[in-house]
C-alpha cells in the first residue's frame, strides 16, 4: 500500500514531531549535567550563595559579559575554590573555571563569553570545605556567537 | 596572527588589606574550533589562550582555565587583597604561541 499523506495525518506527524522534540529537550542539557557531577563529585549541589550576572538579552552572542560572585568571607573555611562556568547551548558546554586563593579577598570574577543561543550560563562553586553550589540566568542571544 | 598583546590594569596604590579589581586583556583570535573555511569547508583547527594566572609576589591569586567559548580578546577581571607593597604578576598560556608575561607593581601607602 503506498502511504498518502493527508492534511490529517501531517497534523498527527507534527504533533508528534513536537512531542518528541519536547521529551528530547532534557537530554540536550545532559553535557551540563556530566560537567556538573564531575566537578562536584559525591556532593550535592546546594543553590543560593552564588550569583550569576549576565544581560537578559544579548545583541551579540560573540562577546556576552558576564560575572560571578559568592557570598564568602574568603578566610578560613568560609573559601570559595573554584567557580566553574557552563553554557548548556554551546557545542561545548565547558566556558572557564576560576580558581581563587585566600589573596583574593572576594570571590567575583567577570570575564566575556561566547553564546551560540539564548540559553542557560550555568555558574557552579566549589568551597574549601568541598560543598557545592550552583546558579544559573538564561541570556537571550538575538545573533549567535559560533560563526557558521 | 596580528601581534599578541597583553593589556592590564593594576593601581598603583593601595591601602595595606584592601580588595582591588584587576582587569586583564589579551588581544588573541581565540579561534574556537567550531568554524568553517567559507572557501574549503573545512573546519578551522582551535587556537585558543587556554590559562590565565595571576601572582603576588610570586604567590598564585587567581587561575582560570580559559575554553573556546571564551570571546575574542579574552578579557579577565578578578580581585586582589592586598598584603604589602609587592608585584603582581599575569601569565597567559596559549594552543599555538606559546607563553605571554607582564608585571605591574602596587605600593602600599
Amino acid at each position: 500500500m503506498t502511504m498518502q499523506l493527508t492534511r490529517r495525518d501531517a497534523l498527527v506527524f507534527t504533533v508528534a514531531g513536537v512531542a518528541a522534540a519536547t521529551v528530547g529537550l532534557p537530554a540536550m542539557a545532559k553535557g551540563v549535567d556530566d560537567a556538573i557531577s564531575a566537578f562536584a563529585g559525591d556532593m550535592k549541589v546546594g543553590t543560593g550563595k552564588i550569583t550569576v550576572t549576565a544581560p537578559e538579552i544579548a545583541e551579540n552572542g560573540n562577546s556576552v559579559p558576564i560575572e560571578v560572585s559568592v557570598d564568602s568571607a574568603m578566610e578560613g573555611d568560609d573559601m570559595v575554590a573554584e567557580i566553574m562556568i557552563l553554557a548548556d547551548g554551546n557545542p561545548n558546554p565547558g566556558v572557564a573555571t576560576f580558581k581563587f586563593s585566600a589573596l583574593s579577598g572576594e570571590a567575583s570574577a567577570s570575564t566575556r563569553i561566547r553564546l551560540a543561543k539564548t540559553q542557560n550560563v550555568v555558574a557552579v562553586a566549589k568551597m574549601k570545605d568541598g560543598s557545592v553550589y550552583s546558579a544559573s540566568r538564561e541570556v537571550k542571544v538575538t545573533i549567535g556567537g559560533c560563526g557558521g | 596572527m596580528a601581534k599578541i598583546k597583553p593589556r592590564v590594569k593594576v593601581p598603583k596604590k593601595a591601602e595595606a588589606g584592601e580588595v582591588v579589581t584587576i582587569k586583564t586583556l589579551i588581544s588573541h583570535t581565540m579561534e574556537s574550533g567550531q568554524r568553517k573555511d567559507k572557501k574549503t569547508g573545512e573546519i578551522i583547527p582551535q587556537d585558543i589562550v587556554n590559562y590565565f594566572k595571576a601572582t603576588f609576589n610570586g604567590e598564585t591569586v587567581f587561575e582560570t582555565d580559559i575554553g573556546a567559548a571564551v570571546s575574542t580578546n579574552p578579557y579577565i577581571e578578578f580581585t586582589l587583597k592586598v598584603p604589602e607593597s609587592g608585584t603582581v604578576g599575569f601569565l597567559w598560556k596559549t594552543d599555538n604561541d606559546g607563553d605571554f608575561e607582564t608585571e605591574k607593581k602596587i605600593t602600599v601607602s
